[in-house]
């Protein structure tokens, strides 16, 4: 018991880990897959803020009475990747809007099935043009 | 005072350019501004692997804050190599674009295109020069975004949904490395690559940094295509424009692989985890050997050229994962020379499609024939790409499958060496089928008329054809650079 409540936070990280990857993995519908991406990113930034913090530390600021601090530096790699991350989900979303605009749908087994359509489409014209 | 900051001028150069040249928006503006920064780029890493090979590794202090604490610049002999070949495809891509671009991308977003493609080149000339893991995933991303939107510029629709793809997987690859790199921080408390690999041994048999090797691992390949992590190239290579393809297969997955090379032979020590650590070794030289067949009979039933192309790449891959595998100096010189030399032939292969989509307007094998006598030079440089990556002597394909089946003999692994021969007879077959259309059949009557490929397109054709046979015959610049990094390398020396 007393091993769960210290690693608390990794605890939180894993799950939230697990369920944004499945939610890539399992869902068809592409805006729930970039919310499942975004899931999966924010279990790293908890991983590396926890990572960091000491507790009882404070920011590490030269002043008297402080001496236990907390390290700054994964939490400022974060702020990087978070803004990786939001560079990220907006490419996403915006591709997302080309798709729908383009195929009429955001669901992947509709898309794959016109583009299957589109495939046989082609060789049939391919084969017509051997004869 | 200059010439101490080329590392960081080699990358800044093409990022300062990337907004000029949204701003200019004439499309021929935005085209002569890339083209003078791409040369620029070139012309810089030239020098610096000058350097590098004369007088030692390059070390630069971002700030001038010292190595641990600051992000340190620091370019060796492997670095220095590859950031050539990424500079150069980058500029000769650039010369032969102009009229591709035109033809393939919507006159407003040509200038787009340019940022784009400037944006991509910074990400992966940071990748070669940095030495801090942290730095690396940022130039790692900012490379993979703009490559997610240069492949969507594609006029077919489904480059949208290739580029998703692409996206997802991408960025599931990427953010498993930096949980990679937050297990090895956990354990050493340091982000800098030289500071990492004293710490390294220490720490090697905790199970934290066999997790994080784990993550890493996989997330590099996703970004290299490792096969069966390889998913996303083929769509997204077929359905991009033909000057994209032609840049990313020559770049994206050679600069993953030198990650690779970098994460595991000089953060993790190379030899130790591959020999040591029971399974790394065997997995790797196994999806290898089957990406190698399994990619080259999917390429034989292609009938988009592209498509066939890409996944010939991702069989080329596995020739370079095999090299690395075997852990020793013949194997690793093997993989870093296939590195360069599958670099130039590929963007060859693809820059010909380029040619013959802008005349012919397809790349399906029914639109090649009778294309060996309407397009002879262009045709002509694809059957040297071809032969290339078969194998044959007197091509840069023959030097590096023979370092390949030479590291396999000596270590005894008979079976991986005439792996290696049967893998190559499967390009025969792939590239074969072509030829054969090209040469042999008629062209069809009704055929549009086709004329000889513009030599703005021709000219950088033959510059990556032309060097692919060079270095074919003259290997020994290229095979001094590869052998003496691959030592560097195994002997974990931090240079």
């Amino acid at each position: 018991m007393q091993y769960i409540h210290d690693h608390f936070n990794y605890w939180i990280v894993i799950v939230l880990m697990m369920t944004g990857f499945y939610m890539v993995i399992a869902h068809k519908n592409m805006i729930k897959k970039i919310v499942g991406l975004n899931i999966f990113q924010v279990s790293v930034f908890v991983f590396y803020i926890s990572m960091g913090k000491i507790e009882g530390g404070t920011a590490p600021i030269l002043a008297d009475g402080i001496d236990v601090y907390s390290n700054p530096l994964p939490h400022v790699l974060i702020l990087t990747a978070i803004v990786v991350g939001v560079a990220t989900t907006a490419l996403g979303l915006a591709l997302t809007v080309r798709i729908n605009d383009s195929f009429g749908s955001i669901e992947e087994d509709v898309i794959e099935a016109a583009e299957n359509a589109e495939d046989d489409k082609t060789s049939a014209l391919r084969a017509g043009n051997r004869k | 005072m200059i010439v101490g900051n080329f590392p960081i001028l080699a990358v800044i150069t093409p990022l300062m350019a990337a907004p000029i040249a949204v701003l200019l928006r004439r499309p021929g503006a935005a085209w002569l501004l890339a083209l003078v920064v791409t040369w620029a780029t070139f012309t810089l890493s030239l020098v610096l692997l000058g350097q590098v090979l004369e007088s030692g590794p390059i070390y630069l202090r971002i700030g001038g804050w010292d190595a641990p604490w600051g992000i340190e610049y620091r370019l060796d002999r492997v670095g220095g190599l590859v950031m050539v070949i990424v500079s150069a495809i980058g500029s000769v891509i650039m010369t032969y674009s102009r009229a591709s671009v035109e033809k393939e991308i919507p006159k407003d977003r040509i200038y787009l295109f340019y940022a784009m493609y400037l944006l991509c080149l910074t990400g992966l000339l940071g990748i070669t020069i940095t030495g801090d893991v942290f730095n690396l995933f940022v130039f790692l991303e900012i490379s993979s975004l703009s490559s997610y939107v240069l492949i969507a510029l594609g006029s077919n629709r489904r480059a949208l949904t290739a580029a998703y793809r692409y996206l997802i997987m991408g960025t599931i690859g990427a953010t498993f490395y930096i949980i990679g790199v937050g297990l090895m921080y956990m354990q050493t408390g340091t982000l800098n690559m030289s500071d990492l690999a004293t710490l390294m041994p220490t720490v090697i048999d905790s199970r934290v940094i066999h997790a994080a090797l784990a993550f890493l691992t996989v997330g590099i390949s996703l970004k290299l295509a490792l096969f069966p992590l390889h998913m996303w190239l083929p769509n997204a290579y077929t359905f991009a424009p033909s000057t994209v393809s032609a840049f990313l297969a020559g770049t994206a997955t050679k600069v993953a692989v030198y990650v690779l090379i970098r994460i595991v032979f000089t953060v993790f020590g190379g030899v130790v985890i591959l020999k040591n650590i029971p399974g790394v070794q065997e997995i790797l030289m196994t999806l290898a050997i089957a990406g190698i067949f399994v990619a080259s009979a999917i390429a034989v039933f292609q009938d988009n050229i592209k498509r066939m192309l890409a996944y010939s790449s991702v069989a080329q891959i596995g020739y370079i994962i095999l090299g690395i595998s075997f852990a020793s100096t013949t194997g690793l010189t093997g993989s870093i020379i296939h590195l360069f030399n599958h670099a130039l032939m590929k963007t060859a292969l693809f820059m010909v499609m380029g040619a013959i989509s802008l005349r012919i307007g397809g790349v399906t094998i029914t639109d090649m024939r009778g294309l060996g006598r309407r397009m002879p030079w262009t045709m002509a440089a694809f059957v040297v790409g071809g032969l290339s990556l078969i194998g044959i002597p007197l091509t840069v394909g023959f030097v590096s499958k023979w370092y390949l089946i030479k590291a396999a003999i000596e270590q005894d692994m008979l079976l991986i060496a005439g792996l290696i021969v049967l893998g190559s007879l499967n390009a025969v077959a792939y590239v074969w089928r072509i030829i054969e259309a090209a040469y042999f059949q008629e062209a069809p009557k009704n055929a549009a008329v086709a004329k000889e490929a513009p030599l703005s397109m021709l000219l950088p054709i033959w510059v990556m054809a032309g060097a692919s046979i060079y270095f074919g015959i003259n290997a020994t610049w290229t095979l001094n650079i590869a052998t003496d990094a691959a030592e560097a390398l195994m002997s974990g020396i931090i240079q």
